[in-house]
């Protein structure tokens, strides 16, 4: 199957070729589905064979080289690929997940006018994202993460003629720019002092050069954590995701649950043997990722619109997952990140039938009563909160998750406050996804539905409902079951986790009190959502200041307009007019000056001229007496 | 010898400053040609013979009826007396007269601050000075009478009247 | 004849080359410019022969002859232009020839 590697990257890319080559009027609808499907669908399908291979035999293609990229002086850089079995679960989840969305996109954007654009930014995004988690070389990552960069700009925008989608794509590009930034000079450190950036020949090597906790990881650790924050928008850079809603609702399905915001938690998962050596930036990707999912957890319980309430539980999640991987449980975090993939990409997807059914309303608060209209979304949609939300032992959420928050509580690298972060989040994460189930589908309708979705929409809808039920499955905890299936796929290229001596003995306590916490959780909002609006109102209006806070999204847009965007407007306004070029131009004012004054002189009467080789003489002959005396 | 030095120079200066401030052109010319024959003296004293006849066949006698021969081609009239009276005036004079005198005092200054050795000067003649022009300064000959040749073709060319040329296109319009 | 005249000469000439450069300068008539300049030329040629005299050389005069020549040339040039400018311009203003700005 080595042979066919390639293949897989490559085929969205030319999906994406044709596309724009054909460009938007030339082909038919149908022919943009099946080539836009098709490229991703043949990709999911060699994905699935090479797995099924792995899994029969227990061999996987390790390397393979397309072409020759550039070559300097005595550094080549090739195109090569390299699979292990952790990028092999992101390429699956890419290509499966992103398959299911561009079926789900051929009803969904039916009626758009630039249906082709749409699936070429589509197969590029794909694209890009599989030769990010398929680079053998950090180069070729990058080549992948700046290409991701691009298409969820041009995604985002995907509706450009209104401008705010432009302002909110310009503002996801320039600020995971800023984390971009942070990773290119990691990446120079990292190449100035090992002299190469092949992953495979990084990790080997780091061990050997530095000793653990020396300053030189740390440094370069903290500055891939850098691009990591910018690219999966985590405290501080998180303030992009939100906004980012503004383009179609399966592009948001595909940036959050397949592409682009894990492109940060594969990141530090590849490099875990330099996080390893680093211990002190480890410890602050778990703090990153536990401040992030308590603030957009709280930001999450406030929002009205339904697909800010998505993205805010995606940053949450994903702070679950950074949260993990700074507790050394690394395998933990790629089985959470596939799980949140295939719930987010349900709940996105379900949420986009909502709001296309109910013409483009995006207030929770103004639907309701879904429920019995759209059975269909809502069972499906049901099945994705609950994921989401953890509930204990029937969806797949609860495994995953259970599994950070007992290891947040067992892991030699962890400490209390990990712990209590990720309980309380868990607790947050139940309220707010029931609040928004209940508000959606519970109540009397208050919108009428216009257009039930059909069966390109419901299908893929179904599929992720039933891997969202069904694949926590394969990863047990030890009190229950213990099926390590998953993890056993990582033995070999993530390093275990270390359990604090006896603590073994607490697992089920842990597992028991957060399952209840969520069931806690769920009820609250029942009761406040369903059985008693009028508390939530009076709740609401008794913390209605906190309630603004939080809606805002703890106010970091403000923060970063008024000590950034407001100081570099104010200094381009009062640079206006560059006042360098003043220089230049007082240079030039000078010699116009000049010319125009001797200009002057030339004006062509005789006696002027003679009076001017007078004064000369006059001049001279008194130089030369004085200096010859 | 002395005084007849001292006479023909104060008479070369007053001439020239009578020349230099007269408004009719004639009049000027003749001061002029006062100016030139006390020089000739001046040489004469100095012992140049040869060069004071010169100075009086050429300077007073061809050059300044040269001009006045062009004065009377131009057939000036009573006007340019008037505008020349016009245009003498005391503002006009003062600047250039003080950076003049600032030259001539320094020319001066210089002059006096050499001390004079006591040479005698001696009479030098015609025949020495041909030696001396058709010897080492044969070349200098030469190119005088390039000069003078190319001031004849100058002379003539420039002093053509020609007739206006026109452009064969504008002919017909102003026709 | 002693070495004193050649010096009084020399002063003779200057004031003389000096009286000539005021004459150019405050004349707006192109003919007495003209004349002017004659004068200057010609105290050039009187500094010349008196320093000639003082070292009882010919070569003083030999320049004086070559001064002769020029200005002979420039004279005949000089009126052709002055003939040419009158029949243009209608005048003998210097500071009416000043189209070309030169």
């Amino acid at each position: 199957m080595k042979d066919f590697l390639w293949l897989i990257p490559t085929l969205p890319f030319l999906g994406a070729c044709i596309l724009i080559i054909s460009g938007n009027a030339n082909l038919p609808r149908r022919a943009v589905s099946i080539v836009g499907c098709g490229s991703v669908g043949a990709a999911a399908i060699l994905t699935i064979v090479i797995m099924i291979d792995f899994l029969t035999t227990g061999q996987i293609p390790e390397y393979t080289v397309i072409v020759n990229w550039f070559s300097v002086d005595n550094l080549s850089v090739p195109i090569a690929l390299h699979l292990d079995t952790l990028s092999l679960v992101f390429v699956f989840v890419i290509t499966f997940v992103g398959f299911l969305i561009h079926v789900y996109s051929i009803e969904f954007m039916h009626h758009d006018e630039s249906f082709a654009r749409f699936f070429a930014y589509l197969n590029l995004f794909v694209s890009a994202m599989l030769m990010l988690v398929l680079a053998d070389s950090l180069i070729l990552m990058y080549l992948g993460w700046e290409g991701v960069g691009l298409c969820s700009y041009l995604l985002i925008g995907f509706w450009y003629e209104e401008e705010k989608n432009g302002y909110a794509a310009r503002k996801a590009f320039i600020i995971t720019r800023i984390g971009d930034t942070a990773l290119a000079v990691g990446l120079f450190m990292l190449f100035a002092e090992l002299g190469t950036l092949r992953i495979q020949d990084i990790l080997t090597l780091a061990p050997q050069q530095w000793a653990t906790g020396s300053t030189t990881p740390v440094t370069i650790c903290l500055l891939l954590l850098g691009g990591a924050v910018g690219k999966s928008a985590q405290f501080p850079l998180q303030t992009w995701l939100p906004d980012a809603m503004a383009g179609p609702s399966p592009v948001s399905a595909l940036i959050h649950a397949a592409t682009m915001v894990t492109a940060g938690v594969y990141l530090i998962a590849r490099m875990n043997g330099l996080y390893v050596l680093a211990p002190q930036a480890q410890l602050w990707v778990g703090i990153v990722g536990a401040i992030t999912l308590l603030i957009a957890g709280c930001s999450a319980l406030t929002q009205y619109d339904l697909k800010r309430v998505l993205a805010y539980s995606t940053i949450s999640q994903i702070g679950y997952m950074f949260l993990a991987l700074g507790i050394g449980a690394w395998s933990s975090a790629v089985f959470h990140f596939m799980i949140h993939a295939f719930f987010k990409a349900l709940l996105f997807l379900a949420a986009g039938a909502v709001i296309m059914a109910l013409h483009h309303e995006h207030d929770m608060f103004k639907m309701g009563g879904l429920r019995k209209q759209m059975p269909a979304v809502f069972a499906t949609f049901l099945i994705g909160s609950a994921s989401l939300a953890a509930l204990p032992l029937i969806s797949a959420g609860f495994y995953s998750k259970d599994q950070i928050i007992w290891l947040s509580f067992a892991s030699q690298q962890s400490n209390i406050w990990f712990f209590l972060a990720a309980v309380v989040g868990a607790f947050i994460t139940a309220i707010y996804t029931f609040r928004m189930v209940f508000l959606t589908f519970y109540g009397e309708a208050k919108t009428s539905v216009s257009h039930m979705p059909g069966n390109l929409i419901t299908q893929p809808l179904v599929i992720l409902a039933v891997l969202a039920l069904f694949a926590g499955f394969i990863e047990l905890p030890h009190t229950f079951g213990h099926v390590t299936l998953f993890s056993d796929l990582f033995s070999t290229t993530l390093p275990p986790v270390t359990l604090r001596p006896n603590v073994e003995s607490h697992e089920w306590i842990i597992q028991t009190s957060t399952g209840l916490l969520t069931l806690v959780g769920i009820a609250m909002a029942y009761y406040f959502y369903v059985i008693q609006p009028k508390i939530a109102d009076d709740i609401h209006a008794s913390t209605i200041e906190t309630h603004r806070f939080w809606y805002a999204g703890w106010r970091f847009d403000s923060l970063y307009d008024a000590i950034i965007v407001k100081p570099i407007l104010f200094f381009a306004r009062v640079n206006k007019h560059d006042f360098i070029d003043k220089l230049y131009s007082a240079l030039v004012e000078l010699s116009e000056m000049m010319s125009a004054l001797f200009s002057r002189s030339q004006n062509g009467i005789l006696r002027w001229y003679i009076m001017g080789i007078v004064a000369g003489a006059v001049i001279i002959i008194t130089f030369t007496l004085i200096i010859t005396p | 010898m002395n005084i007849t030095f001292i006479i023909a120079s104060f008479v070369a200066v007053l001439a020239t400053i009578m020349a230099i401030t007269r408004y009719n052109l004639i009049h000027a010319l003749l001061y002029l040609v006062i100016s030139f024959l006390s020089i000739a003296i001046v040489f004469f004293v100095l012992g140049a013979p040869f060069v004071a006849a010169l100075e009086i066949i050429v300077y007073a006698g061809a050059i300044v009826v040269l001009i006045i021969f062009v004065i009377m081609m131009l057939n000036l009239k009573e006007e340019s007396v008037e505008q020349e009276r016009i245009w003498f005036s005391r503002k006009v004079i003062l600047g250039p007269s003080i950076l003049s005198i600032v030259l001539l005092g320094e020319l001066i200054y210089i002059l006096l601050s050499h001390e004079t050795t006591a040479l005698t000067t001696q009479a030098v003649d015609a025949k020495s000075v041909g030696l001396s022009l058709y010897g080492p300064y044969i070349i200098g000959v030469e190119l005088s009478g390039l000069l003078l040749m190319s001031g004849v073709v100058g002379a003539y060319h420039l002093g053509r009247q020609k007739k206006k040329v026109q452009h064969r296109f504008l002919e017909n319009q102003t026709t | 004849m002693n070495a004193a005249i050649a010096d009084q000469a020399l002063m003779l000439a200057g004031i003389l080359f000096v009286l000539g450069l005021i004459s150019v300068l405050i004349r707006r008539n192109i003919i007495f410019m003209l004349i002017s300049v004659e004068i200057m030329l010609n105290a050039a040629g009187l500094a010349f022969i008196a320093a000639g005299a003082r070292w009882g050389q010919p070569d003083g005069q030999v320049m004086f002859v070559f001064i002769l020549t020029m200005a002979a040339a420039e004279v005949s040039v000089g009126l052709a232009l002055i003939l040419q400018i009158y029949h243009q311009l209608k005048t003998l203003d210097s500071d009416a020839a000043d189209k070309m700005h030169g």
